[in-house]
């Protein structure tokens, strides 16, 4: 899919009140009851106060006469009773709707792990054989139509999952696991940010939540969970060569090669990936290149430190970068 | 507090003429306050405090909208280069400690601190010296913070603070720490005031004027300052568990270490709910004063409006973990906060029921204080109204920590507290000055308020909704959150425009406007039966209360009390429920003490940044200027004399 594809693609379904789960759903039922109630309210209000304030007044009779102000008493009381009532109505609505929103998804779940970083997020499929993992970075691929389990770990700061259109939001605690869970009606990428302010860059850590049909996805997690490829070219093992012999190899991992480093996002199988940079830009070669010399200039205070890389040497890694499908 | 054992004054007619005139020389003599610098820092009127309170705060008002302005400018297009994310992380942390704990909270105190005294009839503060460190240790906090803020260690943490990102991991450096500091010295001075209102209201009421005859005014004063007494300690405890984390490594908040990061949510928002209301109810008392003078009849329903007052205090206090709906806790606990958090729009629902009933029966004038207040009520429905939806855990859990928020505690604020504080400005501007704000430029400044108001926050809902949090320096273009963010920076510009209004307006009153009398507005209260602007002494006699709107029933022939010596300070200490004489209190003489003993805890809570040595070299130094404040000065001889026939 090209960058302009994918971002079309966002920018149709971005909105809370544009649900594509069937807990977004709720919530959105839930909104559009508490508006229309609201804005009657609202009116009527209003317009008592108008009214009370541009009424025409006549000679009247002293301002604290009985008869009026037994009156009063009975408007203030009818319109404290109502306020009640709405109120009533609201919060049994509200805890219905609570209620299905936690209720229990089956044993059919997918689980996936997602480990907020300052400032990125970490994605984990876990499986009972460990060979069979598989870790990537910023892009949460799910079934459309299978419920999702989210377990949702902080490895530093409070982070916040919300990806608006297919779930509410939760918090990423440290010492505190948290768990959520999601489905997406449709095939899509739904796009999402964190929600907790967690530091200078809480604004460029934003993911994609990407709904693929069944079959695509069963394919995805199979190639994720293989080593990543072995550099076929010359080029491509130079690029292998520069990117284990610099300082890539201190915080980012490779699976099948010596890079193991856990502290930047797992980038096995980064080709794959839609974004760089917690779905800050689209991954071109360009962007790539970009954020490999120069980091700080796209997201000031990254953990990641800018590189002096000789001309031919960038060339190379990035061919390789770029393999890693 | 030296309470002679003399016959108790009782209500006498209105003096004579000749008498008024003896008793004012006397007084101005006993009660003055010479020009000059240093009875300038040593002065215990509660009028000159209240009065720097208040401009201190409006500064930090001013101070605060700029860099709101300048969030704006950054936000105004995607990916913009007018603050980068280190400045701008500052900056929105700086807006909301600002706005929340030097300009809010200190402001609301200090027109409780001007207009308490004048509305029940007393002469000064029940302690007066201890009112006059608390703003002086407000001032130290203020300039303390803005001087960090200059050297590029302003806090960046947010105001809520949230560790661990506030922890010594995740902000080394100062600017935690000055957060957490900055906001002790706030905590003290607003406990001052909150002490000094409770104990005024309680014991210093005119003769006469029972609790059901006080004014909504000193009934929201009092419920506010009950609010600051029970909220403020949590916060306190909260900052200095983390300074202590900071400093000397405790682990309150490490959860490595057996702490608990969601512990601070907890002792932070079971303060920080309350706050909202601290800023609130005062508001309550402005609209109801202004609704009262402006419709010329007393407010509807004033028992009904002094319960929800009081009911709105304690359910303030019920609400907190509406601010944690996201962090997982368990469903059926939250939905006793989502029932509490409904339920406290029932008595503001009844308040606003009532002022519309009030002003509906009564004759509105269309005076700038009561276009204020309409705006107030429209403004106010309008966050209520997403206060209500955001109660909802479900929902909540969608546009928590979105823009949705921004816009509807904007609206409550602003629209709750905002716009009746520049009413009561409107309102008693002549009172404080004697002199007229212009009514022309005072509508200009409303409908350019209300109008950039709106223009500002209504978009913010829907960018909530599509996806926009809080607290980021910037957007991808390709979010489309562009447009609304130019409207609302659009609208900050009209905000902008009308603070200037206001600006030039009081300018130029102060210079050139109408004088006032006494009682321009043909005021229900207390206040309007003195001078304005009112003498050191507040009133020659301490007035009589005979009803609940004194001006009205009573008019300027009010009884009043005689018999209090005027060549010393006293003043009538009456009961707490029903207000009866019951002794004299000898009111201190100004001091250069709470100057100094604020100066020495500003050198305590500074140092202590830098190093636990600080509790070693701050401790004495205050002890000392505090020996000195309390160190026996002798009797006088008719104290003397009166010891020496009892022993």
């Amino acid at each position: 899919m090209t960058a302009s594809g994918m971002l079309s693609l966002i920018q149709q379904s971005h909105s809370v009140l544009n649900p594509s789960s069937p807990q977004a759903r709720l919530i959105d039922r839930l909104w559009d009851a508490m508006y229309l109630v609201s804005v009657i309210v609202f009116l009527l209000v209003v317009a008592a106060l108008l009214w009370g304030t541009f009424r025409r007044r006549g000679p009247e009779a002293p301002e604290t006469d009985p008869g009026r102000e037994r009156s009063l008493t009975t408007a203030v009381s009818i319109a404290t009773a109502l306020t009640v009532l709405i109120l009533f109505g609201f919060l049994i609505y509200d805890v219905a709707v609570g209620r299905q929103l936690t209720r229990g998804f089956g044993k059919e779940a997918l689980q996936i792990r997602v480990i907020g970083h300052q400032w990125w997020w970490e994605v984990q499929y876990r499986d009972s054989i460990p060979k069979n993992w598989a870790t990537t970075a910023n892009e949460i691929h799910i079934p459309a139509g299978r419920p999702v389990a989210l377990e949702l770990l902080s490895n530093d700061v409070i982070h916040s999952f919300w990806p608006p259109t297919i779930s509410q939001k939760r918090d990423l605690i440290p010492g505190k696991d948290n768990s959520l869970w999601l489905q997406a009606d449709t095939p899509g990428v739904y796009r999402g940010q964190c929600a907790e302010y967690c530091g200078n860059q809480h604004a460029k850590m934003g993911f994609l939540v990407i709904a693929d049909r069944p079959d695509s996805f069963a394919s995805w997690l199979a190639r994720q969970r293989d080593t990543a490829l072995t550099p076929t070219t010359a080029l491509t093992r130079r690029g292998q060569e520069v990117f284990l012999a610099s300082t890539c190899v201190m915080c980012h991992a490779i699976s099948g090669t010596p890079a193991g480093s856990r502290i930047g996002p797992d980038l096995t199988h980064l080709a794959s990936r839609q974004t760089i940079a917690a779905g800050t830009l689209p991954n071109t070669r360009g962007n790539l290149a970009g954020w490999i010399v120069n980091p700080q200039s796209i997201k000031p205070g990254t953990r990641m430190p800018p590189n002096q890389l000789d001309p031919n040497d960038l060339q190379a890694l990035l061919a390789y970068l770029e393999s890693l499908k | 507090m030296s309470a002679a054992a003399a016959p108790a004054p009782v209500p006498q007619p209105p003096p004579a003429f000749e008498d008024r005139e003896r008793v004012r020389r006397e007084l101005e003599q006993t009660w003055d306050q010479p020009p000059g610098l240093v009875p300038w820092l040593t002065s215990v009127d509660h009028k000159s405090i209240a009065k720097r309170y208040i401009v201190t705060a409006f500064v930090f008002f001013v101070l605060a909208g700029l860099e709101a302005a300048t969030m704006r400018a950054q936000l105004a297009r995607p990916e913009n280069n007018v603050l980068g994310p280190d400045a701008y992380n500052q900056f929105f942390t700086m807006h909301g400690v600002t706005m929340m704990f030097l300009f809010a909270v200190p402001i609301m105190e200090a027109m409780g601190l001007y207009f308490v005294p004048l509305m029940i009839g007393a002469r000064n503060v029940a302690f007066p010296r201890l009112n006059a460190y608390g703003y002086w240790v407000y001032l130290c906090g203020g300039i303390f913070l803005y001087l960090m803020f200059f050297l590029n260690t302003g806090p960046d943490v947010g105001w809520f603070g949230y560790v661990p990102l506030s922890g010594p991991e995740f902000s080394p450096g100062k600017r935690a720490d000055v957060y957490a500091q900055a906001i002790t010295f706030t905590e003290i001075a607003a406990l001052v005031g909150s002490v000094e209102l409770i104990v005024t209201i309680f014991k210093n009421r005119a003769p006469g004027m029972t609790l059901n005859r006080m004014p909504l005014f000193v009934w929201a004063m009092l419920v506010q300052a009950f609010m600051v007494l029970f909220a403020m300690p949590w916060v306190a405890t909260a900052t200095q568990f983390l300074a202590m984390d900071r400093l000397i490594a405790t682990h309150f908040f490490n959860p490595a270490e057996g702490g608990d990061a969601l512990l601070w949510q907890h002792l932070f928002w079971f303060f920080g709910h309350p706050e909202v209301y601290i800023i609130f109810v005062p508001a309550l008392g402005f609209v109801s004063s202004i609704v009262a003078t402006f419709t010329r009849r007393p407010v509807f329903g004033y028992p009904v409006m002094v319960l929800s007052m009081i009911a709105t205090g304690f359910l303030g206090f019920g609400l907190w973990v509406h601010h944690m709906f996201t962090t997982g806790l368990p469903q059926l606990g939250q939905s006793f906060f989502t029932g509490a958090s409904m339920m406290i729009a029932i008595p503001s629902g009844i308040q606003i029921f009532c002022w519309i009933a009030t002003i509906w029966a009564g004759r509105p004038r269309f005076t700038v204080p009561f276009l204020f207040v309409l705006g107030f009520v429209v403004l106010f429905i309008i966050g209520g109204f997403t206060g209500v939806m955001i109660a909802s855990v479900p929902f909540d859990q969608q546009v928590h920590d979105s823009y949705f928020i921004v816009a509807h505690f904007h609206y409550v604020l602003i629209g709750g507290a905002v716009f009746p504080l520049f009413g009561a400005f409107y309102y008693w501007f002549p009172k404080v000055t004697g002199r007229m704000l212009s009514e022309r430029l005072g509508r200009w400044n409303f409908w350019l308020f209300f109008i950039g108001m709106n223009l500002t926050f209504f978009p913010m809902h829907q960018l909530g909704f599509e996806g926009m949090p809080r607290r980021v320096y910037t957007y991808l273009p390709e979010t489309g959150w562009g447009d609304l963010n130019l409207l609302a920076t659009l609208g900050a510009v009209t905000i902008a425009t009308s603070m200037l209004l206001f600006v030039i307006n009081v300018v130029k009153s102060l210079r050139a406007g109408l004088p006032a009398g006494d009682d321009p507005w043909g005021g229900e209260t207390l206040e309007w039966a003195t001078t304005s602007p009112p003498r050191h002494y507040n009133f020659e006699y301490p007035p009589v209360v005979e009803s609940r709107s004194p001006m009205w029933e009573s008019g300027p022939e009010m009884p009043v009390v005689t018999g209090l010596r005027t060549d010393v300070r006293d003043t009538l200490v009456t009961t707490l429920l029903d207000a009866e004489p019951d002794s004299k209190h000898r009111h201190p003489n100004p001091s250069i003490w709470p100057l100094l003993a604020a100066v020495a805890t500003t050198v305590l809570f500074v140092t202590l940044i830098f190093t636990p040595w600080g509790a070693v070299i701050g401790t004495p130094l205050l002890l000392l200027t505090l020996l000195g404040w309390g160190w026996p000065r002798g009797r006088e001889k008719w104290e003397q004399q009166l010891v020496e026939s009892e022993a």
